[in-house]
């Protein structure tokens, strides 16, 4: 994608959203007009922190979620004995909506950022885990074969073979999740916090009665999203420049 | 060179593919491995590369009996030899990676190996050094196999086992990699043992033809070809007689 392309849909977007507010003509939906300033106002304010500890709260969770479920999904992928054993646990657990867990995670680790993170955890942890596994399983016998007929044992399988064979479903698994994690995020930090975007959209909006900042609110938890999105779009053209060519 | 003792081996179901089987090739020789679908002739080259073990008897190689890959023992397989997320460069250095990653312990590498990435001297002499940089998805089934040939050359190995090679190439890429597997062995004097399912192919690289029937092998049925290679070899009437040879032979068997 182009930016000028980028740069033309945003526009479209504020254009469309203007339109929609001078029609509704309710302060509930106030034009960009109104809130753009409110958002760098705020953001000279008390926005920035929300949105470092949201920030904060997802990439903590992603790096976890990467950290244990790659290796896990590895494991699972090359080992056909334990895929048997776990393949039902995983398929009974992948499609639960994870968001229903929210309320558990705080009653099991009360309140603070432990249970934001691990309910995105949950949600990227699964994701990754079922790609990898698929990505491991499907290199062929032959490959791992032939790279073994080079000297490699285990260690250098891992490195040379597995390890880059599961990067792109690494990144597919978070491009694919990113949405719902923040989306998971907003509904987290509904409940027991006084910090993060979600809490600050939703105490502006229904406390305060202030749509201009609950706007702005919004604009950054959307910037969060794009953000992960661009990050994880930008680090799969560095990892993995073969997927790019014709 | 290779000696394989009183071998017996079978897969979890089934018969043995070989039974007490005994077969020697000599340093340098090159050898066609042919016969039919499931009679064992891919196995057979596992068992030298060290990537299978036999139930019985043992497999030599300088006379030492193998446990595992040995780092001279270069394998080349039919596809899917290459990693598609590395260039061309990447997968010829790969062998040499993976031999600096372990260092010269003796089992994984050399004791004397000394880490090195240079591959570009194996990537002119495949014609390889315009495509360097591309990806396995962005060439030709011949340039892919040049390039596992060069991973494979690239660790100087003495003893060259091929697993149907030229299987999936059209026609004149075929005899083209052919030419340059028989130049190679002469030039590297690489012990080369290569499998076949097709009788031309065996005639053509083979100065010694090493038949296979159906299962179980108890004995090598051995066919001497010893002017494979030379000049004109194809067009000649001793390849026509071969060919003819062997046909009638398998068809036996």
């Amino acid at each position: 994608m182009k930016r000028r392309d980028l740069f033309y849909a945003i526009l479209a977007l504020f254009i469309l959203w203007q339109i929609t507010s001078w029609l509704v003509d309710q302060p509930i939906l106030p034009s960009p007009i109104q809130v753009i300033p409110v958002f760098f106002r705020e953001l000279g304010g008390d926005l920035l922190a929300h949105f470092t500890v949201s920030m904060w709260r997802v990439l903590a969770s992603t790096a976890l979620a990467i950290l244990l479920a790659s290796p896990a999904g590895l494991i699972l992928g090359q080992s056909p004995r334990l895929n048997a054993i776990f393949s039902p646990l995983i398929y009974l657990l992948y499609p639960i909506p994870k968001v229903v867990l929210v309320p558990v995670l705080i009653l099991l680790f009360g309140l603070g950022d432990m249970p934001k993170i691990a309910i995105i955890f949950i949600i990227l942890f699964f994701q990754i885990l079922v790609l990898v596994r698929d990505q491991a399983a499907s290199l062929r016998p032959e490959l791992i074969q032939s790279v073994r007929s080079l000297g490699a044992g285990r260690r250098a399988l891992f490195r040379y073979v597995y390890f880059p064979a599961s990067l792109p479903a690494i990144l597919t698994g978070l491009r694919q999740s990113v949405g719902t994690a923040v989306a998971v995020l907003y509904v987290a930090e509904l409940f027991a916090t006084q910090r993060g975007l979600g809490y600050y959209i939703y105490i502006k909006g229904s406390t305060f009665f202030d749509y201009p900042a609950m706007y702005a609110g919004i604009i950054a938890m959307s910037l969060l999203g794009l953000g992960l999105y661009f990050s994880v779009d930008w680090l799969e053209r560095r990892l993995c420049p073969w997927q790019f060519t014709e | 060179m290779i000696r394989l003792q009183n071998l017996t081996f079978q897969y979890a179901q089934g018969q043995p593919i070989f039974r007490d089987f005994s077969w020697d090739v000599q340093r340098g020789e090159t050898w066609a491995i042919l016969g039919p679908s499931g009679c064992g002739k891919s196995t057979l080259l596992y068992l030298i590369a060290g990537l299978r073990f036999p139930a019985a008897g043992q497999v030599l190689v300088n006379g030492e009996c193998i446990s595992r890959p040995r780092p001279h023992t270069g394998l080349i397989i039919q596809e899917y030899g290459l990693l598609h997320w590395a260039t061309v460069r990447q997968n010829a250095q790969l062998g040499l990676r993976i031999r600096g990653f372990y260092g010269p312990d003796g089992t994984h590498a050399p004791a004397n190996f000394h880490a090195s990435l240079d591959v570009d001297t194996w990537l002119d002499r495949l014609r390889l050094l315009p495509h360097a940089e591309k990806y396995p998805g962005q060439l030709s089934g011949g340039q892919r196999q040049r390039t596992a040939i060069a991973r494979t050359l690239a660790l100087t190995p003495d003893l060259l086992l091929m697993d149907e090679p030229f299987s999936s190439l059209d026609a004149p890429t075929r005899e083209d990699l052919q030419n340059l597997t028989l130049e190679l062995q002469t030039e590297q004097n690489l012990t080369l043992l290569i499998v076949t399912h097709t009788i031309e192919e065996a005639a053509i690289l083979g100065k010694k033809i090493l038949l296979l029937g159906n299962p179980p092998n108890t004995y090598p049925q051995v066919i001497e070809n010893p002017q494979a290679g030379s000049n004109d070899f194809r067009g000649s009437d001793t390849y026509v007689t071969i060919c003819r040879d062997l046909r009638a032979k398998m068809e036996l068997s």
